[in-house]
């Protein structure tokens, strides 16, 4: 269990190291936060439709979208001169692999979020209060399984030709649940809603995040071997 | 582990199942139109639910067929497993098709439009979209041993999001008419209409069953030259 641990935390590290270097993830993914922003912005007539209204969703999309784009870098960057292999072939087990990975793109999903959520309090005039902390806590909560099943998925599309285009495919589908959750649990939090009304979408976000994380380290182990 | 001669006995069984299906389906219309009432507020397009809901649970029974195929292709390494995973999902999504094209028709008179978010019409089309991604990711792969894998992964935690589709629909506000066979304990529908409902039932099984075989049998021949190619 610790020489799991132990693994795990020596292969985030090095990813997390890769990314401190060149910070590719953070810039792409960082600028395309902002990019959505500002096409759901400018893709509204600015009179009619106030950018309060739209918020809560567009947070949302920001963060599933953004966060597409740190999940395709995860195995793209292990396929570079097949650095995967070397992983593999280090004593360490499959197990240890995924929760590694799983953490390195957690960090950075949520690395990535942090950077957009005071954009886009400031860009979509959102009032500040206490309740924009459960905001913030219900996409990190969304974001560990959805990091869960992404890590999943795009170690399997990096083996394909189509790896970027796949992956949204694939996962998309996956994140709706998550996503409506939090979405939803969100707009009742800005509209100061009691807890009461918050708790189930809560619930839902959980239990969602033990299943897939569940499922995927039990199933990463079948994507990864020779 | 595969046989060409197998696969055309799928393929040959699966026509004689199919044909079965067909017929009861068209026994299922007769029945519909002739012995079971008309519904007094909804009218004629009522009787559009002896198929949607059979399709809807066709549909979920053929992705939760891949995935326990896919699970147990994991386990076994069985090519024959992973083409049956294959065949169903295929089928399912055939039968999501006449869900997602059914639903509508009865909702246009019924709820005043033709497309509602509806929380079980809604996640009908996600299921329909995981599965547009397993094939998505199937036809990107050349190699059928890591093909299988792949695929099998996919349907495995598709039937992971399975209950959390299922979750939903008892959380959120719905606008679907509530299950009245099974949600209450006593059946209230009038008798014929019981009977061609679960005669619906029947038929969706048959007809699955049916195109799978066929599917199936498809699969393993397409299988088969793959090898031969590579060879």
């Amino acid at each position: 269990m610790r020489t799991v641990l132990r693994a795990a935390l020596a292969i985030a590290a090095k990813d997390l190291r890769i990314e401190t270097r060149n910070r590719t993830a953070m810039l792409t993914a960082g600028a395309f936060a902002i990019l959505v922003q500002l096409v759901f912005v400018f893709a509204r007539p600015p009179g009619e439709v106030s950018l309060s209204l739209l918020a809560p969703s567009v947070l949302w999309i920001t963060f599933a979208l953004a966060g597409l784009v740190v999940l395709n870098r995860a195995f793209l960057l292990e396929r570079e001169q097949a650095a995967i292999e070397g992983i593999l072939l280090a004593p360490v087990s499959r197990m240890a692999l995924f929760w590694g990975k799983w953490l390195a793109n957690a960090v950075l999903v949520v690395a990535v979020l942090t950077l957009a959520f005071p954009l886009w309090l400031l860009f979509f005039n959102v009032a500040p209060s206490t309740s924009l902390l459960g905001v913030y806590g219900l996409a990190v909560l969304a974001a560990l399984g959805f990091t869960g099943a992404g890590t999943l998925f795009a170690a399997m599309t990096a083996r394909t030709r189509y790896a970027e285009l796949l992956l949204p495919v694939l996962l998309l589908p996956f994140l709706i649940p998550p996503i409506f959750a939090g979405a939803s649990g969100s707009i009742r939090l800005l509209q100061e809603r009691p807890f009461d009304e918050v708790a189930g979408w809560l619930r839902i976000l959980v239990m969602y995040d033990v299943a897939f994380l569940a499922t995927a380290s039990l199933l990463f182990p079948f994507v990864v071997d020779e | 582990m595969l046989d060409a001669a197998a696969a055309d006995r799928a393929i040959t069984r699966g026509r004689i199942v199919t044909l079965l299906g067909v017929a009861a389906l068209a026994g299922l219309y007769v029945m519909a139109v002739l012995y079971t009432p008309t519904e007094r507020f909804q009218g004629l397009v009522q009787k559009i639910f002896y198929v949607h809901p059979p399709a809807a649970y066709a549909m979920q029974l053929a992705f939760v067929m891949t995935g326990i195929a896919s699970a147990l292709y994991l386990w076994l390494r069985d090519a024959r497993l992973d083409a049956f995973a294959e065949a169903s999902a295929e089928v399912g999504m055939w039968m999501g098709a006449i869900v997602v094209i059914t639903g509508p028709i009865w909702g246009r008179p019924v709820w005043g439009t033709w497309w509602e978010w509806e929380p079980r019409l809604t996640f009908t089309v996600i299921e329909l979209l995981v599965f547009a991604g397993y094939f998505a990711l199937r036809s990107a792969m050349r190699e059928p041993a890591e093909r299988a894998k792949f695929a099998a992964v996919v349907g495995v935690t598709a039937l992971v999001l399975v209950p959390f589709n299922h979750l939903t629909v008892y959380l959120f506000a719905s606008q679907h008419p509530t299950p009245v066979v099974v949600g209450t304990k006593k059946p209230e529908l009038p008798p014929e209409m019981l009977r061609a409902f679960l005669t619906g039932f029947a038929t969706f099984t048959v007809l699955y069953l049916g195109f799978a075989m066929q599917r199936y049998g498809i699969g393993v021949r397409r299988l088969l030259e793959e090898t031969a190619d590579a060879a």
